[in-house]
C-alpha cells in the first residue's frame, strides 16, 4: 500500500472524523437516534481503515490486542458495575434513579455510563474479530513453511 | 438489605465476574475467583429457594421499572429448583476443572475458558430467573453463543465442526423461539410473562398464536434435543472438554425443559395446550421415539462419552414423555428427573474425565482393564450407572417410579412396561463400559494408567453420593417438584 497515496491520504484525513462521528453517535445517542452498539462500530471501523490502508502491524502497535481484549471485557465490567452501584444506593439493580440526588439526573448519569459501556465493548469486539480473521493467513502461512 | 437482591445477584454475580476474569489475565487466578463466583451463586439460588418455599413467588423489578413495561425478574417453585440445580452442577464442577482444563486447554486460552463458562452460567441463569418472554431470548443467546466456544476448546479438531454444527442448528432453535416470541408480542403487545397469560386468554384460537406456539415448542425441542432434532447433542457432548460435557449435560438441556414448562404452563396455560391442541400426542411419540433410539444407538457406540451423549438423548425423552402425560403426577415426575438425571450424568461424565486425565481417551477399547488402575473413578461410574438404570435406593429409581405412578394413574399399564423395558437397554449400555473396564484384562501397548487425583475425584464423588442420597432422602426433589407441578397447573388451570 506504500504507492497508494491517494488512499494513504485520503484515509489520514478520514479518520479522525470517522471517530468523531462516533463519538457524537455515542454522546447523543439518549437524544437521538444511535447509541452505544452503533458507536462502538463505528468507531472500530476507524481502526479497521486504518489496519487496511497501513497494515496489521502497524494498527497493533495503535492498538495492542491485549489492551483490546481488556478494553471488551472492561466495558462489560462498567455497565453491569453501574447496575450494582445502583443496589450499593438502595436501589434495585439498574436503578439510575438513586444515581443522583434526584431522577432525572440519574437516568441521565446512568443510561450514558452503560452506553459508554456498550460502546467500549463493542468497539473492542470488532477490532478484535477482525485481528482475528486478519492475522489468520499470517499465521497460515507460517504454518506450511 | 441482600435478601431482597437475591434475585438480581443471582444473574449478575457470575455476568460481573466474567469480564473480571479476562481483565486479570491469569489462569490460576480465573479458577480461584470462578470457584468463589459459583460458590456464592449457590448460595443465593439456596437463599432464593428458602424465601420462595416461605413466602411464595418473588418479583424482582430491574431498574425499578414497573412490570409490564421493565423487565421483571420472577421466582417461582419451580425455578427455584432450576437456579439450585444449575449453581449446584456449576459449585461441584467448579473445583474439577483446575486439573482438567489444564491438560484439556491451550494454555493461552484457560482464562477464556472460565469467562465463557462463567457467560454461559450467567445465560442458563438468566433464562431460568426471568419473567420476560424476549429476555429469556437474549439470555438464550449468551449460553448459547458462550457454549459454541466452550464446545470447540475441545483438544480433538472435531470438536470444531461439532461446534459449528451445534451453531447452525442453536440458532435455528433460537429464531424459531424468537419468531414465536414476536408473533405474541404483536398479538398482545406485552412481553411480561404473566401479563401475555392474562391477554392471551381471549386470543387462544387465533392463528398467530397458534403459530407463536408452534414455533416455540419446535425451537425448544431443538434446544433441549428431543429426538429427532437431538443431532447436534452427541457430536457436542463428545468433543466438548470433559468439565464442559459434564456441565452442559446437566444443565442445559435442563434450563431449555424449564422453558418449555413455562411457556406451555403459565404463558399459554395447560388447556390451551393440552385440551385445545395435541400437545400431549406431539410430545409423547417423539418423547417415546427418543427413549428408544436413544438408547439403542447409544448401545453400538465405541466412543464412552458419544454413548452417554445418546443416553442423554433416551433420558430427555423421559422428562418429556412425563410432561406429556399432562397430569401433576406426570408432571412431578419430569421436574423430580430433571434434578435426578443432572446428578447421574454429572456423575458419569466427570468419571469419564477422570479417565480421559488419566489415559487421554476415552474409546471404550482403551478402557479394558482400567477398574484395577482406577477403582474410585470406575466406582463412582459404577454407582451412576446404577442410577442411570433406575436400580432402587438410587435417584433414578424415584425418577422412573414416579414416572411408572403417573402411568398407572391414568390406567397406562403398556407404558409402564416400555419404560421399563427401556430400562433394560440401560443396562446393556452401561454394562458394556463396565464389562470392558472390569472383566477385561489392560491391552497391550497401554501403559498401566494412575489413578485421578484427588481434585478430580472428590467431585465425581459428591455427584456419586449425590445419587445415593437422593435415592433415600427423597424429599427434597420430590415435595419441591410436586409443588412446583401443582403450581403450573395452577396457573394455567
Amino acid at each position: 500500500m506504500r504507492h497508494h497515496r491517494v488512499l494513504r491520504v485520503a484515509t489520514k484525513l478520514l479518520i479522525p472524523f470517522i471517530l468523531l462521528f462516533a463519538l457524537y453517535v455515542q454522546f447523543h445517542g439518549d437524544f437521538g437516534p444511535g447509541g452505544g452498539f452503533q458507536a462502538g462500530v463505528i468507531f472500530g471501523s476507524a481502526f479497521i481503515l486504518y489496519a487496511l490502508i497501513f497494515g496489521l502491524e502497524n494498527t497493533k502497535r495503535v492498538a495492542p490486542p491485549g489492551i483490546v481484549i481488556r478494553l471488551m471485557a472492561s466495558g462489560v465490567v462498567l455497565y453491569a458495575g453501574v447496575g450494582v452501584f445502583g443496589i450499593l444506593l438502595g436501589g434495585n439493580y439498574l436503578d439510575y434513579n438513586v444515581l443522583a440526588h434526584e431522577a432525572t439526573h440519574g437516568q441521565h448519569y446512568g443510561i450514558l455510563l452503560v452506553e459508554l459501556g456498550v460502546g467500549i465493548t463493542v468497539a473492542a469486539t470488532m477490532i478484535t474479530i477482525f485481528y482475528q480473521f486478519a492475522g489468520r493467513s499470517a499465521w497460515r502461512e507460517e504454518g506450511e513453511e | 438489605m441482600i435478601a431482597q437482591h437475591l434475585p438480581a445477584l443471582q444473574i449478575v454475580l457470575p455476568l460481573l465476574a466474567a469480564p473480571i476474569v479476562v481483565l486479570a489475565g491469569s489462569a490460576r487466578f480465573a479458577w480461584l475467583f470462578s470457584v468463589a463466583v459459583c460458590w456464592a451463586a449457590f448460595a443465593v439460588s439456596i437463599g432464593l429457594l428458602a424465601q420462595v418455599m416461605q413466602g411464595g413467588e418473588i418479583s424482582y423489578l430491574l431498574g425499578s421499572w414497573p412490570a409490564p413495561w421493565g423487565i421483571e425478574l420472577r421466582v417461582d417453585l419451580l425455578n427455584a429448583f432450576v437456579l439450585l440445580l444449575v449453581t449446584g452442577t456449576a459449585a461441584i464442577v467448579l473445583p474439577y476443572a483446575r486439573r482438567s482444563v489444564r491438560i484439556e486447554i491451550a494454555p493461552e486460552q484457560q482464562g477464556f475458558f472460565y469467562c465463557m463458562l462463567l457467560l454461559c452460567l450467567a445465560g442458563l441463569l438468566g433464562i431460568a430467573i426471568t419473567g420476560d418472554a424476549f429476555n429469556v431470548f437474549v439470555f438464550l443467546e449468551i449460553s448459547s453463543l458462550s457454549t459454541y466456544a466452550l464446545v470447540a476448546m475441545g483438544r480433538n479438531r472435531k470438536a470444531l465442526t461439532a461446534a459449528f454444527q451445534y451453531l447452525i442448528m442453536g440458532t435455528i432453535g433460537a429464531t424459531f423461539f424468537l419468531i414465536g416470541v414476536g408473533l405474541l408480542y404483536m398479538m398482545t403487545g406485552t412481553l411480561n410473562m404473566a401479563d401475555l397469560a392474562e391477554r392471551l386468554q381471549p386470543l387462544h384460537g387465533t392463528r398467530p398464536v397458534l403459530a407463536a406456539y408452534a414455533f416455540i415448542v419446535v425451537g425448544m425441542a431443538l434446544k433441549l434435543a428431543l429426538f429427532p432434532l437431538h443431532l447436534w447433542l452427541p457430536n457436542a457432548y463428545a468433543y466438548a472438554p470433559s468439565v464442559v460435557t459434564a456441565f452442559l449435560a446437566a444443565t442445559a438441556t435442563k434450563v431449555a425443559i424449564y422453558v418449555l414448562l413455562r411457556f406451555t404452563f403459565t404463558v399459554f396455560g395447560a388447556d390451551f395446550a393440552f385440551a385445545d391442541q395435541p400437545m400431549s400426542l406431539l410430545l409423547f411419540v417423539p418423547a417415546l421415539l427418543a427413549i428408544f433410539a436413544g438408547s439403542l444407538v447409544a448401545i453400538f457406540q465405541e466412543n464412552a462419552k458419544r454413548l452417554l451423549a445418546y443416553s442423554s438423548v433416551a433420558q430427555i425423552g423421559y422428562m418429556v414423555l412425563a410432561i406429556s402425560l399432562a397430569t401433576a403426577a406426570g408432571l412431578s415426575a419430569g421436574i423430580a428427573h430433571m434434578f435426578n438425571h443432572a446428578l447421574m450424568k454429572g456423575a458419569l461424565f466427570l468419571a469419564l474425565g477422570c479417565v480421559f486425565y488419566s489415559i487421554g481417551s476415552v474409546a471404550i477399547r482403551d478402557m479394558a482393564g482400567i477398574a484395577k488402575e482406577m477403582p474410585w473413578t470406575m466406582a463412582a461410574f459404577v454407582m451412576a450407572g446404577l442410577s442411570l438404570i433406575g436400580v432402587p435406593l438410587t435417584a433414578g429409581f424415584i425418577s422412573k417410579w414416579l414416572l411408572l405412578q403417573a402411568a398407572f394413574e391414568l390406567g397406562l399399564w403398556w407404558l409402564g412396561l416400555l419404560i421399563v423395558a427401556s430400562s433394560l437397554l440401560a443396562i446393556v449400555y452401561i454394562w458394556r463400559v463396565i464389562e470392558v473396564a472390569y472383566f477385561q484384562p489392560r491391552p497391550e501397548g497401554r501403559v498401566a494408567a494412575r489413578e485421578a487425583p484427588l481434585s478430580l475425584l472428590l467431585p465425581t464423588w459428591v455427584f456419586a453420593l449425590a445419587n445415593v442420597y437422593f435415592g433415600i432422602e427423597t424429599s427434597l426433589p420430590v415435595t419441591v417438584a410436586r409443588g412446583a407441578a401443582a403450581a403450573l397447573f395452577g396457573a394455567g388451570g
